[in-house]
Order: structure tokens, then sequence, then C-alpha cells
């Protein structure tokens, strides 16, 4: 893996997680419910850069890059069902 | 070999280069270790989730105590701890040191952050009484101690220096990357997600 890519993707997650800080800090509450599917979707992005780039996973064998990612997607899924689930269920 | 023969044999030598440049960074044996605390650590944040779902009030006053700018500090210390351990890796076992120790220097950030944070919450915590800190405290406790244990992991690594190999270095590494993963998910859950 080249520096330059490293420094590239670095920049990249640093870049992704002040617009996430400054969205969820900037804007007033109530927030919009689109602002948190923002920031799930920006954690997703980040992860899939850390865990293909950073962990290699991207010149790995695919049942590996599968079960990391669909890690990092399903449990996204599964905390916004749970939350309406609780939400339903209160 | 006539054309058809050819094509299979080209094809062949094909897969076998594509297979063989497909490798796992680092130790097999970690890479299941990472499995399961992806397991653990995916079953935290869904309890979150749902409890928030159910109390809403509660945790929307829990995450108000929550310093968010703190929180996107660590997320860039990790960050940057990702960034020097891939450098190391990429500048390899004779040269890799002052990288890992960049690495170090960000967890002992990280830590000190948190543990601030950490006693500026305490006098407001009641982890039998609130759901939020008790999920507050158990899923960001759990990851502060993989965060020291892969700061151990690559302090012990530089201390080492070139007589480390690659596949050592690649391994350590690995560890923090997981750390990374699951702060990524974990900040975004508990500071932000609102």
């Amino acid at each position: 893996m080249s520096p330059r890519r490293i420094n590239a993707v670095a920049l990249a997650l640093l870049a992704a997680t002040a617009l996430g800080a400054l969205l969820a800090g900037g804007l007033p509450s109530p927030k919009p419910a689109w602002a948190a599917w923002v920031v799930a979707a920006l954690s997703i992005a980040k992860g899939a850069l850390v865990a293909l780039v950073f962990m290699g996973l991207a010149q790995a064998p695919p049942l590996w890059r599968r079960l990391v990612l669909g890690w990092l997607v399903g449990v996204w899924l599964a905390m916004g069902v749970a939350g309406w689930l609780g939400a339903a269920t209160a | 070999m006539d054309r058809r023969s050819r094509i299979h044999a080209d094809s062949l030598v094909g897969w076998v280069a594509l297979v063989s440049e497909e490798r796992l960074s680092g130790d097999l044996a970690l890479w299941l270790v990472v499995l399961l605390e992806l397991a653990t650590f995916g079953l935290g944040f869904v309890a979150f989730a749902a409890m928030r779902g159910a109390q809403p009030v509660l945790f929307a006053a829990g995450q108000a105590r929550l310093d968010a700018g703190a929180g996107a500090v660590n997320t860039a210390l990790l960050i940057a701890g990702s960034w020097a351990c891939a450098r190391g890796v990429a500048a390899g076992p004779q040269q890799a040191r002052r990288w890992l120790m960049g690495a170090v220097a960000a967890g002992l950030g990280f830590m000190a952050l948190k543990g601030g944070e950490y006693a500026r919450q305490a006098p407001h915590l009641d982890v039998e009484a609130s759901a939020f800190d008790a999920l507050y405290v158990g899923l960001t406790g759990f990851h502060f101690l993989h965060v020291l244990a892969a700061t151990v992991v690559l302090g012990i690594l530089a201390v080492l220096g070139r007589r480390v190999s690659l596949h050592a270095l690649e391994t350590g590494a690995l560890l923090w990357h997981l750390v990374d993963l699951l702060w990524l998910v974990l900040f975004a859950l508990v500071y932000l997600w609102r």
C-alpha cells in the first residue's frame, strides 16, 4: 500500500469525522431524522475505508471482506430496527 | 495446444495468480478474535439502540451531557493511530518504530481524554438506575480496555524495533484498526446519533 494512498484515506476519514460532528452539533434540536441517517452513512463509509484500506481487506479473500463489511452495514440496520421496535413497544 | 485448451490454461493461471495475491494482513487467530469482538460489540450497539427507542427522554438527557467535540477529537486520535500503523506496516520492520511510537502517543492521548470525560461524568452516573449510564459505561469502558491493550501491544512492538517480523507488525496494526473500526460506530451511535 502506497504512503500517498494511506495519507489520502486518513485525510478523508478526518474530513468525514469533522462533517459528522458539525452536522450533529450545528443543527438545532430536535434534529431532523435525515441528520441521524447521514451520521450513520458517514460511520459506514468511514468503517469501510478502515476495513478495506487499513485492515487490508481490499486484498483479502472475499469471505473476510464480506464478513466485516456485512457486519458494518448489518449492525446499523439492526440498530435502526431495534430503535424502531424499542419505540413501538415502549 | 489447441485454442480451447490454451484459453482454459490461461484462465487457470490467471485464477491461481488472483488467489495467490489475496491474503489476510495479520495473524489468522487475531482475525477470528476480530469476528468475535465485532459480534460482541454489535450486540451491545443493538441493545443501546433498542433501549434508546424505549426510553428516548432518558437517553436524550444522557447524550446531552456528553461532549461530542471531545468525542470527535478522540476519533481523530484513533484515525491518526491507524494512519501511523498503516504507514509503519508500509515502511516495514526496519523503519516502523517511529510510526508505532506515533500510534502509541495517539492511544495515550485517547485514554487521557477519555479519562477526563469519565472524571467529569462520574458525579452524574448511576449505572444501577439508568440504562443510558449502564450502556454508556459498559460500551465505552469495554472499548477503553481495548485501546489500552492495543497501545500496550504497539508499545511492545516499538520497543522490540527491528527484531519484529512483518507478520507481527501487521498483527499489532490489525488490533489497532479493530479498535478504530469499533469506535467509528460507537462514536456515531452514542455521541452523534440523536
